[in-house]
């Protein structure tokens, strides 16, 4: 446990250590949310069927979510490259500890930047929480649909070796997860085979659950959410694992 | 390490006189072979060389030894432990400085070997002692709280070989410890090794192309080149082989004068 948290720590201290990581990773999704909230907003709510801030909001803490957790990985690579790993991959500790070390590291820093993306957005744009006590809940789901990121960025950077291809890797996964997961407008009109593909997103079900737990509107499809990323989970827990177990430098 | 800056031994290591056995030990890479069915044995307490040009295969069998690379074909054994079997336990057994800096510059000095101590499982009780004790052997203690990637090269040196002792290692492996060091750095280091094996029986396992300090301190040695053992003995015992005066010239004698790729 002490491994884990120790590499929890480290994550979150390289973190708050870069001024341009901090500000990169709050400037984004807050322009995404000014940009989408004023532009779209009035031509949602047209409509009448959708108060897009309400809709937004959980869509854009998601993309904080995700950007962060996947990109999360690049730490590895950083230290593949300029030697710590190897500290790491020669020291008599599980690596599955490392990884999940790594991992919530990166869930954590990402909830943080999904926290500051909720404040401003409470503010700025007006957003209400379903309630306040649902706030914890609201964490732990932030941390499930990271935690599923962060193992997958953690398991495709011990898989690359590249510096620079590591960045064009996730921006190939990460862009079509966030526009095809109902993040910044509804999916529920895309056309079939779109569906079927937000359907095989995981990003869907994190959007969904936390925007369901975020505005107070459950319902037992919710469960169907938690359950497929609870299971993501534990397929990359497994995955993960295997692959850290065997990384040769 | 005690107060005077010095490595303490535990109590519970098992004794035995061979702690590393290498036998016909093959690493191959998509059919190019690196190291080729060498075979050596390291008594405890001695200081070992392991020499070769670049490219000889040193790199490769140390990354074995420390169990971060799987050998084609050949068994190893450190401290009694196979590295393939008992991976787990040979890790717990050695110190390892590698040739590249390997510490995380945005920590600090002290935030590096606090994590080291973690990874090794030191006594948590223990361990501000022992990092204290250490920064302070090397001049470092002062500077525990600055970011590592302020230091200096030979400071982050000092620094890496007192974190691969810090959980009171049997064996400190050391890849190319001084390159690119100063000489002063270098004067320091050396000693530093010396006393730690001289006066705490940690065996020294090293590689250096600095073959005039390796004379120095090493008392055997294994010239490697082409993946294959040429020479191995102690130092005095290579030089007679080879009818030479030293152990560059012998070294020269043995792996030829061409520069290598």
């Amino acid at each position: 446990m002490e491994v884990i948290y120790t590499m929890l720590i480290r994550q979150v201290k390289l973190f708050y250590r870069s001024r341009p990581r901090i500000m990169g990773s709050i400037a984004q999704p807050t322009l995404f949310l000014l940009a989408l909230g004023l532009g779209f907003g009035p031509v949602f709510e047209q409509t009448g069927e959708l108060d897009y801030i309400q809709y937004l909001t959980p869509g854009i803490i998601g993309m904080s979510l995700l950007f962060g957790s996947m990109m999360n990985g690049m730490s590895l690579i950083w230290d593949k490259k300029f030697g710590f790993l190897k500290e790491t991959l020669v020291a008599p500790a599980p690596r599955t500890g490392l990884l999940v070390g790594r991992s919530l590291g990166g869930s954590t820093t990402s909830i943080l930047q999904g926290l500051i993306v909720f404040t401003l957005s409470t503010i700025l744009m007006g957003y209400r929480l379903g309630h306040v006590v649902v706030v914890p809940l609201v964490i732990v789901v932030m941390l499930t649909i990271s935690l599923v990121f962060s193992l997958l960025g953690n398991i495709i950077a011990a898989k690359v070796d590249d510096f620079e291809a590591f960045p064009t890797v996730m921006n190939f996964l990460i862009l079509p997860m966030f526009f095809l997961s109902g993040a910044i407008f509804p999916i529920s009109n895309l056309p079939p085979v779109v569906i079927t593909v937000t359907r095989l997103n995981p990003m869907t079900y994190g959007v969904n659950l936390l925007r369901g737990t975020m505005n107070l509107d459950l319902s037992l499809f919710n469960l169907v959410d938690a359950g497929v990323l609870l299971f993501l989970i534990a397929i990359f827990l497994v995955a993960g694992s295997s692959v850290f177990n065997k990384i040769e430098t | 390490m005690n107060s005077q800056g010095n490595v303490s031994r535990p109590d519970n290591r098992p004794e035995n006189d061979k702690v590393i056995e290498v036998s016909h030990l093959t690493k191959d890479f998509n059919g190019i072979t690196a190291v080729d069915n060498i075979s050596f044995t390291v008594q405890e307490g001695d200081i070992f060389a392991f020499l070769g040009p670049n490219g000889a295969g040193k790199s490769t069998a140390i990354k074995i030894l420390t169990t971060i690379l799987r050998p084609t074909a050949g068994k190893i054994v450190v401290n009694g432990c196979d590295v393939i079997k008992d991976e787990h336990r040979v890790r717990e057994s050695i110190g390892v400085v590698f040739q590249e800096h390997t510490l995380d510059t945005e920590l600090t000095a002290y935030e590096n070997l606090y994590y080291h101590c973690v990874l090794y499982k030191v006594p948590r009780k223990e361990r501000k002692d022992r990092i204290e004790t250490m920064l302070n052997h090397i001049g470092l203690w002062e500077r525990r709280n600055h970011l590592v990637k302020t230091f200096s090269g030979g400071m982050k040196r000092r620094v890496e070989i007192v974190r691969g002792l810090l959980h009171y290692p049997r064996i400190l492996i050391l890849d190319e410890p001084t390159s690119g060091l100063d000489a002063q750095t270098r004067f320091f280091l050396w000693n530093h090794i010396e006393e730690v094996n001289s006066e705490y029986k940690v065996t020294i396992f090293l590689t250096s192309h600095n073959l005039e300090e390796i004379e120095k301190v090493s008392r055997h040695t294994a010239i490697i080149d082409k993946g294959r053992i040429l020479s191995i003995g102690s130092n005095q015992e290579i030089m007679e082989k080879t009818r030479t005066g030293s152990l560059e010239k012998a070294f020269l004698e043995i792996t030829g004068y061409s520069i290598r790729n």
